[in-house]
C-alpha cells in the first residue's frame, strides 16, 4: 500500500499542456523536465508536487503527441501513479516503458476529489478512497516486469545481459 | 470468418492466424524517427549494445527544427549524423528533405501491407498507401533498435464510409475535421481506422493521407485506405522494396461502421483547444487572426499549395496578418516552384519557409505571443502547441487559410471561387 495526495483534472488533458512542444528538443535531462510538468495545464503542479503524488483525471488522458516526456516528466516529479477514466493509447504504452504505473478506473476517478489522499495497492489492483475500495486489473506478467525494472529500457538491458 | 487488414498485416508479421484483441510480438518492416533520434540515441546507449540490429530498417529524418535554431538542436543534429555514419544507417535524410511523414512517403517506404513504426504521433499517415503503421515512444524505438522486435495488440476497426462528392470549396480536411468533430477525439482509441466509400476511392494520395494523418486525432492507432489503381501507379518506381496489397475481407469483423455522408459538407474549423471542437464556417466566420500557416504533414503537399495559390492569385494578403507557407518536403517545393505556385504565393505576400515542421510544434520559425492567434492548416490546436499558453489556434483547410489571409479573419473560401 502506498499512499498518496491527489492532483484531480478533467478530460482529454493532452500532451502539449502536460509537456509542452517547445522543449521537447531543448529540455533533455528527466530532473529538468520535471520542472515543466503540467505547465501550460497547472503552472502551480510542478511547484507543488510532492513526491507519491498521484494525479487523478478523465477520459483519454495523454492524448496527442508521441513524446514520451509527457510520462517522463511526471515520472520524475514524483508521480506515483495515474488514475484516469482511460488513456490515449501511445501515453499508455510510453508511461509502462517509463515505469509509470496507469490505471483505469472510472468509479474511482468519480469518487475522488482534489487533495485527498489515497492508497494504491499494485498487487491486488486496488485504489482505496474517502468514498471506498475501487478495483482495477493488475497488470498482466509482461507489464508487471518493465514497471519493476523502471521501465523498458532497464528492462531490455537486463533482457539483454541474459541472452548473452 | 474474414479478417480485417490489421489481422491479416499483424497475423502475417506473427506468422500465425490472429484476431483482434490478440497480442502479438513482431518486428517491423520500417523504424522511422526524426530530430528525436537524438534523445533515442542516448537510451540506446543505455542499453549496453554496441550495433543496430537491422540498420537498414531504420529511416531517420530531420525535419522538426531545421536547419537548427539553437546550439542545443545543433547538437542534437550533430549527434544523429554521427551515429547514422558510425552505424552505416542507410536511409538518412538531413535537413533539405522535408517532413518526415512526407520524405518517407514520396521515397517509397509507405507500401502496401508493410509494418512501420515510428516515434511520432502521425506515423498513421502511411496506412494511405494500406501499411499497418503506428506510433510509439522511443525508449520502444531505442529498444527496437537493439533488439528488432515488439508487441503491439491487434486493433479492432473502425471502418468509416465517407459517401458523396466534394462540394466545391470543400476538402478532405473538412471532411476529417467534420468526423472527428462529430465522433469524438478519443472515438477510436487503440483502434484501426479503415476509410472507405466513393468519396475516399476518389481522393487523390494527397487527400488520404489527409484522412490518416489525422485518423492520430480521433486516438486511432493506425488508419488505413484500401490500396487501388492509384495507389499503385503514384508508387510506380517509388517503391523501396516489393510489397503485397492486403485488404480487409468482404465478411470482416468491424468493431463500427460509421457513415459520413459530404454531399452538403460545408468548410469546417477546428476552434480553440481541441481538435474535436470543430464548427462549421458559418459559426466562425469574422474571427480576427494574426497568424497563418499552410504547410505541415496534414496540408503542406502541391495540391494544397495549388489550392491557396488559387485562391491567393493576384490579391495581396492583409496587412495585419503573417502568413507563413510551408512545402512539406523538397521535392512538393520544386513542383510548386516550376508551376509559378511559389511566386504567385510570394507575391501575394506570403513568407515562404524552407521545407520541415516549422512552427507547428512551436519551437521556432513563427511562435505565437499572448494573446496571438493562429489560422492554421495543421493537425493539432492544442494550448499552447505553436507557442504561449496564452495564444489560440484554429485549424481549417488552405482554401479556408488563404481566403482568411486576404480579409485577416476567418473567410469561407467559397466566396472566391
Ligand atoms: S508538421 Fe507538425 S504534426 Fe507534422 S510531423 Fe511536424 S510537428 Fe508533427
Amino acid at each position: 500500500m502506498k499512499k498518496g495526495r491527489v492532483w484531480k483534472y478533467g478530460d482529454d488533458v493532452n500532451t502539449d499542456v502536460i509537456f509542452p512542444g517547445k522543449y521537447t528538443y531543448s529540455v533533455l535531462e528527466p530532473e529538468e523536465m520535471a520542472r515543466h510538468a503540467l505547465e501550460d495545464l497547472d503552472p502551480d503542479f510542478a511547484r507543488k508536487v510532492k513526491p507519491g503524488d498521484v494525479i487523478v483525471a478523465g477520459r483519454n488522458f495523454g492524448c496527442g503527441s508521441s513524446r514520451e516526456q509527457a510520462a517522463t516528466c511526471l515520472k520524475h516529479a514524483g508521480v506515483q501513479a495515474v488514475i484516469a477514466k482511460s488513456f490515449a493509447r501511445i501515453f499508455f504504452r510510453n508511461a509502462i516503458n517509463q515505469g509509470l504505473p496507469v490505471l483505469q478506473s472510472e468509479e474511482a476517478v468519480d469518487s475522488i476529489a482534489t487533495g485527498e489522499e489515497i492508497e494504491i495497492d499494485f498487487s491486488s489492483g486496488k485504489i482505496k478512497t474517502k468514498k471506498g475500495v475501487f478495483t482495477f486489473s493488475p497488470f498482466p506478467e509482461s507489464v508487471l516486469g518493465i514497471l519493476e525494472e523502471g521501465g523498458l529500457i532497464p528492462y531490455t538491458r537486463k533482457k539483454l545481459k541474459g541472452k548473452k | 470468418m474474414g479478417k480485417t487488414f490489421s489481422e491479416k498485416i499483424l497475423g502475417l508479421k506473427a506468422g500465425r492466424e490472429v484476431q483482434a484483441g490478440e497480442v502479438v510480438t513482431v518486428s517491423p518492416d520500417r523504424i522511422l524517427s526524426h530530430d528525436n533520434s537524438a534523445a533515442i540515441i542516448k537510451e540506446f546507449k543505455k542499453l549496453g549494445v554496441k550495433s543496430v540490429k537491422a540498420p537498414q530498417k531504420l529511416v531517420i529524418i530531420l525535419d522538426h527544427i531545421v536547419p537548427a535554431s539553437s546550439e542545443k538542436y545543433a547538437s542534437n543534429h550533430k549527434t544523429i549524423r554521427e551515429f547514422v555514419a558510425e552505424q552505416n544507417i542507410p536511409n538518412f535524410f538531413d535537413v533539405p528533405n522535408g517532413i518526415c511523414h512526407q520524405v518517407f512517403s514520396e521515397n517509397g517506404f509507405a507500401l502496401p501491407g508493410k509494418l512501420i513504426l515510428g516515434a511520432d504521433s502521425h506515423t498513421t499517415s502511411y496506412g494511405a498507401f494500406g501499411a499497418f503503421s503506428a506510433g510509439i515512444g522511443r525508449s520502444e524505438v531505442a529498444s527496437l533498435w537493439a533488439v528488432d522486435e515488439t508487441w503491439l495488440r491487434v486493433p479492432e476497426t473502425i471502418r468509416i464510409e465517407i459517401n458523396g462528392k466534394l462540394p466545391s470549396g470543400v476538402y478532405a480536411k473538412d471532411v476529417i475535421l467534420k468526423i472527428i468533430g462529430d465522433e469524438g477525439a478519443d472515438r477510436a482509441n487503440y483502434k484501426a481506422v479503415e476509410f472507405t466509400g466513393e468519396a475516399v476511392k476518389k481522393f487523390s494520395l494527397a487527400s488520404r493521407l489527409v484522412l490518416t494523418n489525422m485518423a492520430a486525432e480521433m486516438g486511432a492507432k493506425n488508419g488505413y485506405c484500401e490500396p487501388d489503381e492509384k495507389t499503385i501507379q503514384w508508387l510506380g518506381d517509388r517503391a523501396k522494396d516489393d510489397f503485397n496489397v492486403v485488404t480487409s475481407d468482404p465478411d470482416a469483423v468491424f468493431e463500427a461502421v460509421l457513415k459520413h455522408d459530404i454531399f452538403s459538407l460545408e468548410p469546417q474549423v477546428a476552434c480553440p483547444h481541441t481538435v474535436d471542437n470543430v464548427k462549421p464556417i458559418s459559426e466562425v466566420e469574422g474571427t480576427g487572426f494574426h497568424q497563418a500557416l499552410i504547410g505541415t504533414c496534414t496540408n503542406g503537399r502541391l495540391e494544397d499549395l495549388e489550392v491557396a495559390a488559387g485562391i491567393l492569385k493576384g490579391k495581396k494578403v492583409h496587412p495585419q496578418v503573417r502568413v507563413l507557407v510551408i512545402p512539406a518536403s523538397r521535392q512538393e517545393y520544386l513542383k510548386a516552384l516550376k508551376k509559378g505556385i511559389i511566386e504567385i504565393l510570394a507575391e501575394a505576400g506570403c513568407i515562404i519557409l524552407n521545407p520541415g515542421c516549422g512552427p507547428c510544434l512551436g519551437a521556432h520559425q513563427g511562435v505565437l505571443a499572448p494573446g496571438e492567434v493562429a489560422l492554421s492548416t495543421a493537425n493539432r490546436n492544442f494550448r499552447g502547441r505553436m507557442g504561449s499558453r496564452e495564444s489560440e489556434i484554429y485549424l481549417a483547410s488552405p482554401a479556408t487559410v488563404a481566403a482568411s489571409s486576404i480579409e485577416g479573419k476567418i473567410e469561407d473560401p467559397r466566396k472566391f471561387l
